[in-house]
């Protein structure tokens, strides 16, 4: 088993704000996320996979194909937009970075060719900030 | 004893921005501007850099104290632009484009009145980790 990894980045806006909730609550709970005029990250998006290595080419995958997979699916719908109103996958769900790597391996999964397996997305949302998630 | 020192002070903030100049056609705003035009705005984390050069003073050994430059740059700066829209939230923005190079200097701006006059300052501002710009060049 070999595990292959792909860093891929993307800049966006956001807001943590729950609909649901008073102007006041949301701002007790989320601080300056929830700033209604939206602010924004420099994210950093590992993809990693895992499988066997083919024998014909020494790959787990081509990375170029990975990387096309990677930037049509998630770049593309993601970069320079507003998380909460640009996304379609986003759509009605909190926009925090954890249910921004569940969504991003939801949209990535299915895309992957038979003989290798999602394992990890892990985004920075800061240089400090980071999270992963495996499809637990 | 008479020699000039540089000091830094790296601090950073997070906002959204679009860049667009309103006495253009949608057009020509997404012909010059491209995905940053995006009219739902993006964002950035923002790495600063605080240049200070000058004599350090020769009793305390410091040409500022790190401390209160630190306080300066948290109070006048990362106030004002952390968790905002430049765009919506901040004054200076207004009528002014944010760009990094725009950004910089509405920074130098802001901090210079608050720095001993003999201290030369400097901006040096990353909106990504490849993109960065210097105020005054």
């Amino acid at each position: 088993m070999v595990y292959l990894t792909r860093l891929e980045h993307f800049n966006a806006a956001h807001k943590l704000y729950n609909p649901q909730w008073s102007h006041e609550q949301n701002e007790a709970v989320f601080g300056a996320c929830a700033n209604e005029n939206w602010h924004g990250h420099n994210f950093d998006l590992y993809v990693t996979v895992k499988g066997e290595v083919e024998e014909a080419t020494g790959f787990l995958i081509d990375v170029k194909k990975l990387k096309a997979l990677i930037l049509q699916y998630v770049i593309e719908p993601l970069d320079h937009k507003n998380l909460n109103q640009d996304v379609p996958f986003l759509k009605n769900k909190m926009c925090s970075t954890e249910n921004l790597a569940i969504a991003i391996w939801e949209q990535l999964q299915p895309q992957l060719p038979d003989h290798i397996t999602l394992h990890c997305v892990k985004i920075y949302e800061t240089p400090r900030i980071c999270v992963e998630y495996y499809g637990e | 004893m008479d020699e000039k020192v540089a000091v830094f002070r790296k601090e950073h903030f997070n906002a959204a921005h679009r860049l667009h100049n309103p006495h253009w056609s949608e057009e020509k705003n997404g012909q010059v501007f491209g995905k940053c035009n995006n009219p739902n705005y993006h964002g950035h984390n923002y790495e600063l850099i605080v240049k200070l050069v000058g004599y350090p003073d020769k009793e305390t050994g410091y040409l500022m104290d790190m401390k209160n430059l630190s306080t300066l740059i948290k109070k006048e700066v990362l106030e004002k632009l952390d968790h905002k829209n430049l765009n919506l939230d901040v004054k200076e923005f207004k009528n002014l484009n944010p760009t990094a190079e725009n950004i910089a200097k509405v920074i130098y701006q802001i901090l210079r009145g608050h720095i001993q006059e003999d201290i030369a300052l400097a901006i040096r501002l990353y909106e990504t980790e490849r993109n960065f710009v210097e105020y005054p060049a």
